[in-house]
């Protein structure tokens, strides 16, 4: 069972953080469900030092950081698609269709 | 009703050569400022230089956000301009935010988002290290890698904001894909459209002509037109303003001598201390000799004489002067004469105005002869070199120097050259050295076009030269039509009438 390490960074407590933040905890019940996930949520306003050795322009910023290679995702992650295709996971229909 | 007067808006020195002038005292102080210029208009060297410049001349700190070069690029490129960001960092005068694109990452975008974490790093450099001037090189870079233009530009103007509230004053580079048009390729000026700069590097006549422009500064006021600048290595960008010296100079009105007894009469009693003075002639008139007599006379009153030769090399000169060699040598021993040979084409005319202009400031000279600018015109464009005598006169006058300068006229008799009609409006006296044929042989003439302020013999007057040099004889009498070319002899009786 392969580990999810996943990094979110947002700024401030506004709409746009907690959508991401629902988004986020939504892609991984449905998606990852069973995998050993694990999210921690940066807040940019209190911890700029981390955005800055992370290099991050645009918030929310995902970075998967396990598995490797090193996957980053930009946006509120409301195109679930675009955030499947960013962590390299199957569409979870498709996974249905296979089983 | 209340009435609000203006609060005139206050600069902030930059210290890039030159700059501070055309931008009567810099750039708008805690305002962004965009730096637009097409590719190789040396933006980013731009960038760099305000705040290096800043830290070297005014110990303000400094951060460079950098969108597009990595920080270990920029630090090695810009080495050779004799800034040394590494040690300014050590210091922490210098902070790179790195926001330029790593190779490995292309990041996939799902919905919304802003440039929060960008405002973040921003301010926490700040916080952290302190900055007086910041500088963002370029914006193009970050439009180009997030799709949704309207939200870099209102995360953009977010960011101008912020820095005007934390007091910075800010430059901003973008790119444009003309040198005249548009003002930057994703319409960046409407966000920071205050104060725009652009830097062009266009062909004019098959030579590449660098200027910077002062397009608007809102609320303040600036020069207008374009400024020709050039990148030295060592010093990076200077701005040649030729107005900055132009109107505060004052004149003198004590003379010093040509060199020539013959020559100081006709002139009344030599030339004005602070004039520029242009010899014309045709090959082989005696103009190099006409520099010897004058470099020759600034060493026996004790003035230090200065030599720019782009014809000859020293020994050439020397060996021509024979009568004057020993003499010379001596001086030069002495450290009263510096003989400059330098080949034309080796730089540019903006380089070696910059260049004639150390020379300057360290040999300070009391005169000085150029031998000859015409050779220098082959170096630039005429509106290239027009700028150039500009800037030369105006310098010479500032410092109050004696300047000789010589041009060769291509035809053997008669008229004068085009870049004569650059030179001349410029120069206070022109002489004309002519050859004239007469009687089967061929003279020398020579006249004062002009001298301004003063009272001259306008005679055309024949002269010649042996082993002690150059001896102004008696005017022509009997001949005209020596200057158009066409030289006719008076019968005598033709003048009796």
């Amino acid at each position: 069972m392969s580990k999810y390490l996943l990094k979110l960074f947002i700024t401030g407590q506004t709409l746009r953080s907690a959508q991401a933040i629902t988004n986020l905890n939504r892609i991984c019940e449905k998606e990852l469900a069973g995998m050993d996930c694990q999210v921690t949520i940066i807040d940019v306003l209190e911890r700029p030092q981390l955005a800055e050795e992370e290099k991050i322009l645009a918030t929310p910023t995902l970075i998967r950081e396990l598995p490797l290679p090193v996957r980053r995702i930009i946006g509120d992650l409301s195109d679930t698609k675009q955030v499947l295709l960013g962590l390299e996971l199957p569409p979870q229909s498709a996974k249905r269709r296979e089983q | 009703m209340a009435i609000t007067t203006p609060r005139s808006i206050e600069k902030l020195l930059t210290y890039i050569p030159g700059f501070d002038h055309i931008t009567s005292g810099g750039l708008p102080k805690y305002r962004t400022t965009l730096v637009s210029g097409s590719a190789g208009s040396a933006k980013t060297i731009f960038a760099a230089q305000f705040l290096a410049a800043g830290i070297i001349n005014a110990r303000e700190k400094g951060i460079f956000l950098t969108f597009e070069e990595s920080p270990d690029d920029i630090r090695s490129n810009l080495f050779s301009m004799g800034w040394d960001i590494e040690t300014w960092e050590r210091e922490g005068k210098w902070t790179f935010i790195d926001a330029s694109l790593r190779p490995e990452e292309d990041p996939i975008i799902s919905g919304n988002y802003d440039l929060g974490a960008l405002l973040a790093r921003i301010k926490y450099a700040v916080e952290t290290y302190g900055a007086d001037r910041i500088s963002l090189d370029s914006l193009d870079s970050l439009f180009s890698r997030f799709s949704d233009r309207g939200t870099v530009r209102r995360e953009m103007f977010r960011i101008v904001s912020a820095l005007k509230k934390m007091q910075i004053t800010a430059v901003m580079t973008a790119e444009r894909d003309q040198e005249y048009g548009v003002i930057s390729r994703y319409g960046v000026e409407e966000f920071v459209a205050d104060n725009v700069i652009i830097l062009r590097n266009a062909l004019d006549a098959e030579k590449r002509r660098r200027t910077v422009e002062v397009l608007k500064f809102r609320g303040t006021i600036h020069k207008k037109g374009e400024h020709p600048f050039t990148v030295v290595p060592g010093a990076g960008l200077v701005v040649i303003a030729p107005s900055a010296i132009e109107l505060t100079q004052q004149s003198l009105a004590d003379r010093v001598t040509a060199g020539n007894d013959e020559l100081d009469v006709m002139c009344g009693g030599g030339f004005f201390r602070d004039s520029v003075i242009l010899v014309s002639g045709t090959t082989g008139t005696g103009k190099t000799l006409f520099t010897t007599e004058f470099i020759a006379g600034g060493l026996n009153s004790g003035e230090r004489t200065l030599l720019f030769a782009y014809e000859e090399s020293r020994e050439q000169i020397l060996r021509n002067i024979s009568g004057l060699k020993g003499h010379f040598e001596e001086k030069e021993k002495e450290g009263k004469l510096k003989v400059v040979y330098q080949y034309p084409e080796v730089m540019s005319l903006e380089e070696h105005l910059i260049s004639i202009k150390a020379m300057i400031t360290e040999f300070k000279p009391g005169r000085i002869a150029l031998d000859s600018i015409s050779a220098l015109q082959r170096v630039g464009a005429p509106k290239g070199f027009h700028e150039f005598v500009i800037g030369l006169a105006a310098l010479l006058k500032t410092e109050q120097i004696t300047g000789l300068f010589t041009s060769t006229t291509p035809a053997l008799v008669g008229l004068s050259s085009v870049s004569e009609a650059h030179i001349s409006p410029m120069t206070d006296t022109i002489i004309l050295l002519r050859h004239v044929e007469l009687n089967g042989q061929m003279r020398r003439a020579l006249t004062m076009l002009k001298m301004r302020g003063s009272a001259h013999d306008s005679n055309i007057r024949e002269f010649f030269i042996d082993a002690s040099g150059l001896h102004i004889d008696k005017p022509f009498r009997n001949v005209k039509g020596i200057l158009s070319g066409n030289s006719i002899q008076i019968s005598p009786l033709e003048l009796h009438e």
